[in-house]
């Protein structure tokens, strides 16, 4: 067994559902804003996080519905952290195929090596699955923590 | 034989497009090295590269290379992914 568990817990505090945002930007800061509560990271890893898309482009949106924001380790990150942001009304990040987006999951990782690690895992989630779907449409934090397979503590 | 795959920090989107590369390629049965890197280590690792895994965002990043260059669009659809680098190693 690993030391560490697969995927960090997933407190109430890093759950926000139906929430509305005007811009990719605020969506992205709104799950920073869940990272930061949950106590996984500091508030500069948001704009950490907006950075990333600013200098390189919508590819976050990694499938349809779905941005995976995330930035590198760094001293905002205080620990391995995982937030959901689900969205009232789609928002378009600006990518060519995998516009708009419903679901942002928010990422941080104490370390590269752990950071990759968890991306791998996220994979096992959303692999050849409907859970995008599924988490665009889960009413409660409990719903979003069994997608996932994490805790809450 | 070496397989990029590219993203903005290295740590992310390219460590999902490393680990379901890696699990296509042990299905097709080819042995290959898959490296997940940002745009920064692209010098140092596109020499001996022959497949190049990335979103559309970092093609100009990329320049002119030997190397294919496969345009990944849902980085979670493995089906999409072995169709594409069957393509590129056929």
């Amino acid at each position: 067994m690993d030391q560490l568990p697969a995927l960090p817990a997933l407190p109430d505090e890093a759950v926000v559902l139906g929430a509305r945002a005007g811009s990719w930007r605020e969506a992205v800061e709104l799950a920073g804003g869940a990272l930061a509560a949950s106590g996984a990271t500091d508030a500069g890893y948001a704009v950490d996080m907006v950075r990333m898309i600013e200098e390189h482009g919508p590819y976050v949106v990694v499938a349809p519905g779905l941005a995976l924001a995330h930035a590198r380790p760094g001293p905002a990150v205080r620990r391995d952290g995982l937030a959901i942001v689900t969205l009232a009304e789609p928002v378009p990040f600006g990518h060519p195929y995998n516009d708009p987006v419903r679901v942002v999951l928010a990422l941080a990782g104490a370390s590269s090596a752990r950071h990759l690690q968890l991306v791998a895992e996220i994979a096992n989630i959303f692999n050849d699955s409907d859970a995008v779907e599924r988490l665009a449409q889960a009413a409660s934090a409990d719903e979003v923590r069994e997608i996932l397979g994490v805790p809450a503590a | 034989m070496k397989i990029l795959t590219l993203c903005g920090a290295g740590i992310g989107t390219s460590g999902i497009l490393k680990v379901n590369a890696e699990r296509v390629l042990q299905r097709l049965g080819i042995d290959a090295r898959v490296v997940a890197i940002d745009v920064s280590m692209l010098e140092s690792e596109l020499d001996d590269a022959q497949v190049i895994l990335t979103g559309p965002e970092f093609v100009d990043a990329i320049g002119s290379t030997f190397a294919d260059v496969v345009v990944v669009e849902n980085y979670f659809d493995t089906a999409e992914l072995q169709r594409k680098l069957e393509l590129a190693l056929g």
